[in-house]
């Protein structure tokens, strides 16, 4: 069963207006952030939610967890969206560790915030020093304030304080961000111990291809708020079908000097929300557009069981066993 | 070495000094708690520290220069001069903490109102907020007071009328800065309450600048009270306040100049006491200053 | 200006150390670049290359002891008083920083700063606003014109970026230091910097010294690699040779780190166990000890020689053979 699924989701935020406009009556502009998102989430699972800045991901996670007025369907554990539910069975882990603990609460006090707010009984919660202890922190860390954590502590802590409720769903922002390599496997390691432990379905959120490569199953690529392509990451690393797909995987730099690239993969500049590209989004910077790109938005078609494109032109060809469109 | 590199090592570390003893170990910060308490404590022990009672006259004995009898001299009624300033303290201390107190309290809360509060909110407290900023401050005073009447209460009240305005604004940018930090998100994201989001975790953060600030607007407010009582639109005589005591001190100027120097002092050491403890405490009160690093 | 010597070397830097206080935050660095050379320097925070940075420009930080040398066109920025570090500043070296909205004042046009920027030039205003415009073409930026009338928070993160490079290189300096130039931005927009900077190289008559904790920045762009760990150049040596044939073990532990490096699905991602260790004072014998997998009882006492393994290449461990 779905963990969590959405049905042609949509976001858009209001502009701010001026005075004028408010007293004139005119249609409040609206910015559309995300459009058309359709996606599921297993229990189990690690979904690898990939885009650049502006390609909205953080908005899809503020939105699946109730925290923005979003359109379409959204189901989680086979129910509609209900905030209290979500409270307590989902948990986000921000970008910045250290900013996403309150200043001035100790580290013990910090982790056990979810029980307060969820006014769990005393009987049913677990001790800060346990909290720690399963994200492989020593007990004493609960004196600490944030700002005396290193950077892989306090996202340690920030885990703990997500597990603190047994969620079945997290979502990670950027879990790697400003971790050196040699830590970076560290977290990565021990969100893959956790969903594997605990059954938790996980998004993991960034913009860096390798963190998802190594510990998603499952990938969905985000450009300018709309999913281009989602499939197994495997098969999509290995032959992507959205030309931003492959363009975004050429332009990992290459530790290896022997295979640089000559060329570039891609120029140009994510466009700005305010002037979104008629048709298919990406066309302004598409390698293989025709003119039907700039006209039409492309549809979302299945090029194989598990995998969907975004795109006119895919560059591999649809399975012909495999089911052609619909749900 | 430093908190923040001892911190790396996990466990074993000293605890960190509250916020009183990072206060006491500055010179600055110590030289102002000190003044300030002392202040504080002449003010509440008033009656058992005056060695004459601050009304009683002695007309024979007016005007003296300072000596054993009267450390500070009389004025020109042969009133204590030290008696009464050392009462003067208990109304400067009432109506400058009082006021002060009190326009923060309520600047505190409807800065936090407006910063974390909807837009509208936001909009309606700060245009009442600006209008009230707006009025200038002695005109203010001395229009109220020609209304009310001159009275240590109405006194207070335009204190607290016209610096609430200063305090909500600080509050409310230090609201607005954080109200999109990701500590509060992630307080959202745990389903916390708006009450438990702005006093749990807001107010712990806004309320040590307010304080800061609040500690270093005492000595004007107590010299708004000197000034004003100076012009005889403060406290009303008999009652010692240091503006009056200063008043008295300059009308008898020519035949005892001990006066204005004796009302003078207190007043200068209680602005250099709250100045200093301000100083003091924007150090003390941020935890992220603490032991400081590399 | 040709400052450099004979064998083209730029910027040497001989037994450079800074200390704050007790910290000893780099301990006697020694490195090269010649002209028209692209090094790298790589390391995880607090490995001291922020440190080295700061130093390349003789602008350390506050309170810094620095000792040693770093000779930028055969004159010693550290010896140099304060004046004489002013005027090599800019004309001599220039800095890329991470963040390019920083290095530009945000209440000036781009014109305005770039224009000044070149004060030391004898060109009229004219002149310099052209140049100013040329640069900013040279670098990418569509309509240079319209971009020099603009403020720097008008322009999009890699324009910024852009714009910094200009910046730097609007003086011709002989070396030229780029702190994390990508870190801050998008992968597509990373690759179109490294690109540029590749362009320039061949361009541009002076050094390249490109610090950063990504090794894919290192292997896209650099020519020689140093590898810093706490406070400590540890290995030295071509590109090619640092990746395909690391010596020191935290080389070796770095890129096998790296997920770049990992192709296909792992079950577990490699880490190196363990912290960086404090520097005040640093531990005696090999810094990386603690941590090194296969450190031996001389690691911990004595300082690791360094051996040189082939031209140009030489790592300062106990472990490694010539």
């Amino acid at each position: 069963m779905s963990l969590f699924e959405l049905h042609e989701v949509g976001v858009d935020i209001p502009l701010a207006r001026g005075i004028t406009a408010a007293l004139g009556g005119h249609e409040p502009r609206v910015l559309n952030i995300l459009d058309g998102i359709t996606l599921d989430l297993h229990a189990g699972e690690t979904l690898g939610l990939v885009g650049e800045s502006g390609s909205g991901k953080t908005t899809l996670a503020r939105a699946m967890l109730g925290l923005r007025a979003a359109r379409g369907q959204m189901r989680f554990q086979g129910q509609p969206l209900v905030r209290a539910v979500l409270r307590r069975a989902t948990a986000m882990m921000f970008q910045d560790p250290v900013a996403s603990l309150s200043p001035r609460m100790r580290v013990g006090d910090a982790v056990c915030e979810p029980y307060v707010i969820q006014r769990i009984p005393r009987s049913r919660r677990r001790s800060a020093a346990d909290l720690l202890d399963s994200v492989g922190l020593p007990p004493s860390l609960a004196a600490l304030y944030p700002h005396e954590l290193s950077g892989g502590q306090a996202r340690r802590v920030c885990a703990a304080r997500a597990l603190a409720l047994n969620p079945a769903l997290v979502i990670a922002d950027e879990p790697t961000a400003g971790l050196d390599v040699s830590i970076q496997g560290d977290i990565l390691n021990l969100m893959a111990d956790l969903k594997r432990e605990r059954g938790i379905g996980l998004m993991i959120i960034t913009h860096n291809l390798p963190v998802i490569r190594h510990s998603a199953e499952r990938i969905a690529v985000l450009y300018l708020g709309r999913l281009v392509e989602t499939g197994p990451t495997p098969e999509v690393f290995a032959r992507p079908a959205h030309p931003y797909t492959a363009s975004l995987i050429a332009s990992q730099p290459n530790p290896d000097p022997r295979k640089r690239r000559a060329d570039l993969a891609i120029r140009g500049e994510v466009p700005s929300l305010l002037r979104r590209p008629p048709g298919c989004p990406f066309h302004t910077r598409c390698p293989v557009a025709r003119d039907i790109c700039a006209r039409v938005p492309p549809p979302e078609i299945h090029v194989s069981a598990t995998r969907r494109v975004r795109c006119h032109f895919p560059l591999i060809q649809p399975d012909r066993n495999g089911p052609q469109g619909g749900q | 070495m430093s908190f923040a590199a001892d911190s790396r090592t996990d466990g074993a570390r000293p605890r960190p000094r509250g916020a009183l003893g990072r206060l006491m170990s500055e010179p600055m910060g110590a030289t102002g708690a000190v003044l300030v308490a002392l202040f504080i404590a002449v003010a509440l022990f008033a009656p058992l520290i005056a060695p004459y009672d601050p009304l009683a006259l002695d007309i024979p004995a007016k005007l003296q220069g300072p000596s054993l009898a009267h450390p500070a001299g009389t004025d020109q009624l042969g009133r204590d001069t030290l008696s009464r300033l050392i009462y003067g303290a208990r109304t400067a201390l009432a109506i400058a903490m009082g006021a002060t107190g009190a326009a923060g309290v309520i600047g505190l809360a409807l800065g936090m109102m407006a910063g974390y509060g909807p837009r509208w909110l936001d909009g309606a407290l700060m245009l009442v907020l600006d209008s009230l900023a707006s009025l200038p401050m002695i005109l203010f005073a001395l229009a109220v007071i020609t209304v009310l009447g001159p009275s240590a209460t109405t006194l207070v009240f335009v204190i607290i009328l016209v610096s609430i305005s200063g305090y909500a604004r600080l509050v409310r940018a230090q609201t607005l800065g954080l109200a999109n930090a990701e500590f509060i998100q992630a307080e959202r994201t745990m389903g916390a309450s708006n009450l438990r989001i702005l006093f749990r975790h807001l107010m712990p953060n806004v309320v040590g600048p307010l304080l800061i600030v609040l500690s270093m607007d005492v000595p004007v407010v107590i010299m708004l009270e000197a000034g004003l009582s100076y012009l005889n639109l403060g406290i009303r005589p008999p009652v010692p306040s240091w503006g009056n005591i200063l008043y008295d001190g300059y009308s008898s100027l020519r035949q005892q100049p001990a006066l204005v120097i004796a009302a003078g002092v207190p007043l200068v050491l209680s602005t250099i006491g709250f100045t200093f403890l301000g100083e003091g405490l924007r150090d003390a009160l941020d935890p992220r200053l603490k032991g400081g690093g590399p | 200006m040709t400052g450099a010597q004979d064998d083209g070397t730029v910027l040497r830097v001989e037994g450079l150390s800074v200390s704050y206080g007790a910290v000893q935050a780099l301990r006697g660095a020694s490195l090269i670049a010649r002209r028209s050379e692209v090094i790298g320097i790589v390391g995880e925070s607090g490995c001291g290359k922020s440190t080295l940075a700061s130093a390349l420009i003789g602008l350390p930080a506050p309170g810094a002891r620095m000792r040693g040398q770093v000779e930028i066109g055969g004159r010693d920025i550290v010896a140099a008083p304060e004046r004489a570090r002013r005027a090599m500043r800019g004309a001599a070296v220039a800095m890329i920083f991470q963040d390019p909205m920083t290095s530009f004042n945000p209440v000036l046009t781009l014109g305005q700063q770039l224009t000044d920027f070149q004060h030391r030039s004898a060109l009229p205003r004219r002149a310099r606003r052209a140049r100013a415009a040329a640069m900013l073409a040279r670098v990418g930026l569509p309509d240079p014109e319209l971009a020099l009338d603009r403020h720097i928070h008008e322009l999009s993160g890699g324009m910024r970026q852009r714009a910094a490079i200009a910046a730097a290189l609007l003086m011709q300096p002989q070396l030229l230091v780029a702190d994390e130039p990508t870190t801050a931005l998008d992968v597509t927009m990373e690759a179109q910097i490294i690109h540029l900077l590749r362009e320039l190289r061949h361009e541009h008559q002076g050094a390249i010294v490109v610090i950063t904790h990504h090794l894919g920045v290192i292997g896209e762009l650099c020519d020689r690699v140093y590898v810093m760990y706490a406070g400590e150049i540890v290995e030295e040596g071509t590109t090619d040779e640092i990746y395909h044939d690391p010596r020191h073990p935290y080389t070796q532990a770095l890129i096998a780190c790296d997920p770049a490096h990992i192709a296909g699905t792992v079950d577990r991602l490699p880490t190196i166990p363990d912290r960086v260790p404090d520097l005040d004072p640093p531990p005696p014998g090999c810094s990386f000890a603690p941590r090194c997998p296969v450190a031996m009882a001389r690691c911990r006492t004595d300082a690791p020689p360094r051996v040189t393994v082939g031209p140009g290449h030489a790592a300062a461990c106990h472990r490694v053979t010539p």
